[in-house]
């Protein structure tokens, strides 16, 4: 074991937290309302994904390098989406169209889509 | 301490023993894995509309019970790590088979999700939605199956006083795959 000891703050009271936070994600989206949905979907999961990285990983108690290594995987993740994303999001551009195979992908999903109802 | 100790329980790198430095840098390598496939799927999501009526599909009590499952299992897990600090190796590992249970649980109850959704027709080749779905849920599903492995033989361990440390190491990457499927619930389950 190594020297060091962890400040173990009260765990079932955070997993209380983390159990009310995942109702709200569920009974948010019912209202059917977009921006509700996003906040409480997917605002709530990053607040989830925080307190048990805090709480449960310790990744604030472990060495300062530790969370800079964390957020430069999700700038990456974060470039990887910027520098993609035009291509997959858009139809066309400044001098570029999406090539004809990417529409006939789609039609096939939609027609898959259809034989299923 | 014998010589047959391993090396990363003697050995401090970076200001931490080497054991975690490792298993941290798991974790950010698997970031860059689920997030590259994370982020591909939000951007075809939000260019394809029609994706949310395959997505009504998907069973959101089932993901919403996997997240419950999940979650107490994390806790199990950071309670084992607790103990196992205390060097009570016979309370960690009872944490820990608890935990390997809730890995169990999951694995089960996907099997039999996954099991409804092909017998009804929606299978990895239907369409690009569900292509996503048995990807993302079937990478992380392999995670969660390899973590239980680890998790039995650390418990089977701690319960002699064995190897204590690597209790709170395996503990890293079980939050990291419960932090994974926090965001898959509503990216998958949700979002209709």
């Amino acid at each position: 074991m190594s020297e060091e000891h962890t400040h173990h703050p009260n765990y079932v009271k955070i997993w209380a937290v983390l159990v009310v936070l995942l109702a709200v994600s569920v009974i948010g989206p019912m209202f059917g309302i977009r921006v509700v949905t996003l906040i409480t979907a997917f605002g709530i999961a990053c607040v989830k994904a925080y307190l048990v990285a805090k709480n449960f990983m310790h990744i604030t108690a472990t060495q300062r390098f530790v969370p800079y290594l964390v957020a430069t995987a999700l700038v990456f993740m974060l470039l990887f989406f910027a520098g993609t994303s035009p291509d997959v999001m858009k139809p066309d551009g400044n001098n570029w169209v999406k090539p004809g195979w990417i529409e006939v992908d789609i039609e096939r999903d939609v027609s898959l889509h259809g034989a299923h109802h | 301490m014998s010589a047959a100790r391993p090396i990363a329980t003697t050995r401090s790198s970076a200001g931490m023993p080497t054991g975690r430095l490792a298993v941290w840098w798991v974790v950010v390598s698997e970031i860059v894995i689920f997030g590259g496939l994370l982020a591909s799927y939000i951007m075809h999501r939000l260019a394809h509309d029609t994706w949310s009526e395959q997505a009504a599909h998907t069973n959101m009590w089932i993901g919403a019970f996997n997240t419950f499952v999940l979650l107490t299992s994390s806790l199990f897990a950071v309670l084992a790590h607790k103990a196992a600090e205390e060097g009570d190796g016979v309370k960690a590992s009872n944490f820990l088979w608890m935990t390997v249970a809730g890995g169990a649980t999951f694995v089960v109850v996907k099997a039999f999700e996954w099991t409804s959704e092909i017998t009804h027709g929606y299978t990895i080749t239907s369409s690009t939605f569900w292509s996503f779905y048995y990807t993302a849920a079937g990478l992380h599903a392999l995670h969660v199956i390899g973590g239980v492995v680890i998790l039995m033989f650390i418990a089977t361990q701690a319960r002699k006083q064995m190897e204590l440390h690597r209790v709170e190491l395996i503990g890293i990457y079980w939050h990291f795959v419960d932090v994974v499927w926090i965001f898959l619930f509503p990216l998958l389950y949700i979002a209709k």
